[in-house]
């Protein structure tokens, strides 16, 4: 008897409030109106008007305009897209990016296949960013002490103050950048430090790579990047490092781990964590233990630990050790030395110099501030009054500078304090250069002229020490350039490197290093009381993304969360304290407190509470203000740590919108582990259903590998890019009517404090003998000879028959109007190729129709057959670590033709014998036998 | 106790009886008739333009082949309508004093598009796709009619799904050698419209059955 899986602690716990939710087709509300009469009032007032509405169809459609080019550039087709190379920064750190432009507006972000950290893959950030282009709640204007103003009048009060600088050699100029790993701003960073050497350069970076690069210098005598190589990897233990994905390498990793997955050896990975993560979603062991356990586990004496290092060590330099971003300088250092002491260093880890500028940080320019040594203060993107940690008075410190002028996308919490505030740029709307975590450098080029006015801080960099009437992005990168590869090749240099994504050959070289045993580490000793876990929020990051719809509204992997981050409370800790979820708890930590709802998750460590930052915004945009709660009022420099006190708020309730409970399974065996005992699906005729469905030419079909699924979710918003799908809310979603048509549940297995984790993507399953097309009463959900299940949008009706009929609940309704018309931005974002559907219409997965069209067509126009691999679904596309693999499974040499051959392929809930187009290979792994 | 009924009831009662489903039937062909007609279609009336372009003459008279100015329509969904900087490659030479052509010339002056109103409107659900159409042997006259013989352009079908559906259904009745694609004044003969050499062209083109090229995804996603 396999262990029971579950999804969430009411479903586990069999509670009648659950039985009721989940014998419910749809949420409680969810098919009433928002506001206003009753569903019964409504039909009523309806009643009336019906005869009406039959004449609404009898409209003329309204005249089209077209309106082509004045003068065409040679290579646009109107109606066929093109696609540049660009990067996207994260953390500082480029991810190199192909994007595509239709007639001049892009549409969709894909990873750059040759770029070394992209690999051809994204994850959810890029992919949503294409939102924060067009959102219109960006700053638009410069305002001078938030009044609208000019560029002109900006700079003609900001250069006399610099004139004034430059006499006193800078002494009261600061400049405050992002992390910095752009070679042109850096290289503008220099010329400004030559012209005012007294002035400084600071970072305001809240998830930043200082304590790795610190570790490194503990352990090699200088400060030092690691970079991983997954592929020669048998054994890879992870101490709290979320490697897979809050990482500048994660999709490089990702991809590397899947293939060693996959390969003979079949790498096997240790995680020990305080909150699951992505990362330990997907270990073969994995321990739940407080971020500062970690050190004790290296000292030694753990059993877990142990076998750990045993299975290290009989793999002498194919094993690795990483440990997390978060943890101090001496644990890095150690693992440094036990990596080295295995073998690991320079075979699975070689270390580089950092891609990113040093500077100095944000607590020693509040000082300075406080001082009254600040007279000029030039912030380059950064919001350093919402990231400031918050033992460092920021806000406050900034009223005593005189001219403080800040570019930053958003007219957020920090332009609220300053005399200037500039528009920045979207990465898409401007020249820039980034280097990625290994050096490899991307010149980005543009995509639209910026919409609302914005300027990169290279350009007003140069604005404001060359030339007011300074020159653009492009002339200002391409002369940077031309000074490092002099001579007659640079233009061919230059086109290459922009066309290409990358500059060939710029990664930094692998510096030689030999560790210099480090100091013994002096572990915390235990009943030091509960620790505090900050880490960037896996969906909007430390807060930059707060203002996007997309993220806000994607559940967090594991906690299935939207719209909020809440503490993470391990189950034990929750009954000690006597707090249910949506409970509200006080946090108080180092002196200050902060009011936060309750998260019970099953595999967080016992004494460790997370809270993730990036909430609690209020002045980012109509989307980020008010959501969560702001972990940064509660960070202090030293960042996480023991000493903790939580207090239930007695009497509150938060309500949090999670999907963990929407689209149950009620007990049925849908995630699987291979070997396990299941039921055979019934012999294919053994059904009701007519078996009309002849597959002629192509049968399009997915499979889906849980052994590779991390649960990272750069699918869910691939998809919603793609399919112009809307989001719909924090209400909206507790009403469980959330549009996702793909969703990624979480399972978890076995001993509730530390239970298996895994993921599953849920797309649609393109049954061959679908429920959901016997009961829809006017066709509007048929089946195509390809086997696609189609959703016909124009003849839909809104019955919602077939979602109440479909097993999977894939399917999808428009309550309200939720596809925003008006916005203007909006429409020039949106997929040219998919309808944008509108109130009282289902829509589910269409296997990315749309592509799969195109790629027929271009074949039939070459008179040949689609070749496998021509058609890839967005979410496919996207993947990290290919675990979606979609093709012609009528061709019995398609890799999905193959992966369905496997003994680990199973469908979901074949038993109903709907034949299921998508289908699953069930979670391997590969355990050490020792621990299992 | 008297009549509630006088006789004269029968007869409205026989009215009532015969006139409510006429009436509902004269509505309804009513309705039919104004789906059907040019003013709900669009069909068969010239629309105004900014510039009065005469295909009759370009194509007509002067023999410009289609794809001088619609340059996308082998490799693209759209057509694609001509760049003023096509009208100005002869127009900067010809007629270069002429009133009617004043939008052309201002439009590349001032670097403003011309706004062209569209003549052929499908639904916005519906994805159709030039190339596929030339590519497989379907001729611009089959949609478009004898625009050589239009001086302002107007639409010769209704665009109904019907009409789609009708060439979906039988490709043979309307396919053409791919060399007469952009001859306007081909025509399918008639004793070979949908017989033998037709049916020879659909095979040879890899057109497909009809249930894939009826499928609703083809047009609609």
């Amino acid at each position: 008897m396999n262990p029971p899986t579950w999804r969430s602690l009411e479903e586990l716990a069999r509670s009648p409030e659950y039985a009721r939710w989940s014998q419910q087709e749809f949420a409680p509300g969810a098919a009433e109106l928002p506001e206003g009469p009753s569903r019964r009032d409504f039909l009523k007032l309806m009643g009336a008007s019906i005869a009406l509405a039959g004449a609404t169809a009898c409209t003329r459609q309204p005249e089209e305009k077209i309106v082509p080019y004045v003068r065409q550039p040679e290579e646009a087709l109107p109606g066929v897209p093109q696609f540049y190379a660009t990067a996207m920064t994260l953390g500082g750190y480029a991810t190199g990016l192909l994007v595509e432009s239709n007639e001049g507006r892009p549409t969709k972000i894909e990873g750059n296949p040759d770029h070394p950290f992209s690999l051809g893959a994204t994850n959810a950030f890029h992919q949503a960013a294409i939102l924060d282009l067009y959102d219109p709640d960006r700053s638009q204007a410069v305002r001078r002490a938030g009044e609208v103003s000019s560029w002109g009048a900006c700079l003609a009060d900001v250069i006399p103050a610099l004139a004034e600088q430059a006499g006193k050699g800078g002494a009261g100029l600061r400049v405050l950048t992002e992390t910095v790993t752009s070679p042109t701003l850096s290289a503008q960073l220099d010329a400004l430090l030559a012209k005012y050497p007294q002035a400084h350069v600071h970072r305001c970076e809240p998830v930043s790579r200082a304590n790795v690069h610190e570790g490194a210098r503990l352990a090699f005598g200088q400060p030092l990047e690691p970079d991983y190589d997954l592929t020669k990897a048998r054994v890879i233990v992870a101490l709290d490092s979320d490697f897979l994905f809050a990482h500048p390498a994660s999709l490089r990793h990702s991809r590397q781990l899947a293939a060693a997955r996959q390969g003979k050896n079949g790498t096997r990975l240790y995680v020990a964590e305080p909150t699951p993560t992505v990362t330990g979603s997907i270990a073969d062991h994995r321990l739940p233990a407080g971020m500062r356990d970690i050190a004790a586990l290296l000292v030694g004496g753990n059993p877990w630990m142990d076998k750990a290092l045993e299975d290290l060590r009989a793999n002498p330099g194919a094993g690795l050790v990483i440990a997390g971003d978060d943890q101090p300088p001496a644990v890095h250092a150690a693992v440094h030395a036990l990596n080295a002491g295995l073998g690991n260093l320079g075979r699975t880890v070689v270390c580089r110099a950092p891609a990113e500028r040093p500077a100095e940080g944000l607590a020693e320019l509040a000082v300075a501030m406080g001082a009254g040594a600040v007279e000029l203060l030039i912030i380059l993107g950064a919001n350093p009054v919402y990231h400031a940690p918050a033992d460092v008075p920021f806000a406050r410190a900034l009223h005593q500078v005189e001219r403080v002028v800040q570019l930053a996308p958003y007219y957020d919490e920090t332009a609220l304090h300053c005399r200037w505030h500039l528009p920045q740029a979207h990465f898409l709307e401007t020249w820039q250069d980034a280097r990625a975590i290994d050096g490899t450098v991307t010149i980005g080029q543009p995509l639209i002229e910026p919409l609302y006015g914005g300027k990169s801080p290279v350009e007003l960099l140069a604005a404001l020490l060359d030339d007011p009437a300074a020159a653009s992005g492009y002339a200002l990168h391409r002369a940077y350039w031309q000074t490092q590869r002099p001579g007659e090749g640079f233009e061919k240099f230059w086109r290459r490197s922009v066309h290409d994504g990358i500059v060939a050959d710029s990664a930094l070289p692998v510096v030689p290093v030999t560790v210099t045993p480090p100091s013994p580490l002096a572990p915390e000793q235990k009943g030091a009381g509960l620790e505090i876990v900050f880490r960037p929020d896996p969906s909007v990051g430390d807060g930059s993304f707060a203002n996007n719809g997309w993220l806000q509204e994607l559940p967090k992997p594991v906690t299935k969360l939207t719209w909020d981050n809440a503490a993470l409370l391990s189950p034990a800790l929750a009954a000690q304290l006597g707090v249910r979820n949506e409970d509200v708890v006080e946090l108080a930590f180092a002196g200050r407190a902060v009011h936060a709802p309750v998260w019970i998750l099953p595999g967080q460590a016992r004494e460790s509470v997370t809270l993730h930052l990036g909430y609690g915004r209020t002045a980012v945009g109509r989307v980020g203000n008010g959501q969560g709660v702001n972990a940064q009022a509660l960070r202090p420099s030293a960042g996480s740590g023991g000493g903790l006190q939580v207090r239930k708020i007695a009497g509150a309730h938060w309500p949090l919108a999670t999907t963990q409970r929407h689209h149950n399974l009620e007990g049925r065996d849908l995630y699987r582990h291979a070997g396990e005992p299941a039921e055979p699906p019934p012999p294919a005729d053994q059904t009701l259903y007519p078996d009309n469905h002849p597959n002629r030419g192509y049968a399009w079909g997915m499979a889906i590998d849980l052994a590779s699924c991390t649960g990272c979710n750069a699918c869910v918003i691939a998809c919603q890019a793609e399919n112009n799908i809307p989001i719909v809310g924090k209400g909206q979603v507790i009403r469980e009517r959330e549009m996702h048509w793909l969703r990624v549940d979480s399972y978890f297995q076995g001993d509730l404090d530390d239970p298996a984790i895994g993921h599953q993507p849920v797309p649609c399953m393109h049954c061959e003998n679908a429920p959901c097309e016997i009961v829809c009463p006017v066709e509007a959900t048929l089946h195509s000879p390809e086997g696609l299940n189609e959703q016909i949008y124009n003849r839909c009706i809104g019955t919602r028959y077939c979602s109440n009929n479909c097993p999977y609940k894939v399917r999808r309704f428009n309550f309200l109007q939720w596809a925003d018309n008006d916005t203007l931005s909006f429409k020039l974002g949106r997929n040219p190729d998919v309808t944008v559907r509108s109130r009282g219409v289902m829509e589910k997965c269409t296997y990315c129709v749309q592509r799969i069209n195109s790629a027929k067509i271009t074949s039939e126009k070459e008179d040949r057959t689609v070749r496998d691999g021509e058609v890839v679904t967005a979410c496919q596309q996207v993947c990290p670590t290919e675990a979606i693999v979609f093709g012609d499974i009528n061709d019995p040499a398609s890799r999905v033709s193959r992966l369905k051959r496997q003994s680990r392929n199973y469908g979901m809930l074949a038993e109903l014998n709907t034949r299921p187009r998508t289908t699953y290979l069930a979670r391997t792994g590969n355990p050490n036998p020792s621990l299992a | 106790m008297a009549q509630i009924f006088p006789p004269g009831s029968n007869s409205i009662a026989r009215a009532i009886l015969i006139g409510v489903p006429l009436g509902a039937l004269a509505v309804s062909a009513g309705m039919y008739a104004l789906w059907q007609s040019p003013w709900m279609t669009r069909a068969w009336s010239p629309l105004p333009q900014p510039v009065p372009f005469s295909h009759k003459h370009h194509s007509g008279q002067l023999g410009i082949d289609c794809r001088y100015c619609h340059t996308a329509v082998e490799t693209s969904a759209s057509a694609g309508v001509p760049p003023t900087e096509t009208c100005m490659t002869c127009h900067s030479q010809l007629y270069t004093d002429q009133k009617l052509l004043a939008p052309v010339r201002e439009s590349l002056a001032r670097n403003r598009p011309i706004q062209w109103t569209r003549v052929h409107d499908l639904p916005d659900f519906v994805y159709f796709n030039h190339s596929i159409h030339v590519n497989k042997g379907i001729g611009c006259v089959a949609c478009h009619g004898q625009t050589n013989e239009m001086h302002l352009t107007w639409q010769t079908q209704t665009l109904h799904m019907r009409w789609c559906l009708e060439c979906h259904r039988h490709p043979e009745n309307h396919v053409a050698p791919r060399e007469n694609v952009f001859d306007v004044d081909w025509k399918p003969l008639k004793e070979t419209r949908g017989a033998g050499p037709a049916r020879r062209l659909v095979r040879d083109y890899l057109i497909k059955p009809a249930s894939h090229l009826t499928d609703c995804a083809t047009c609609h996603r």
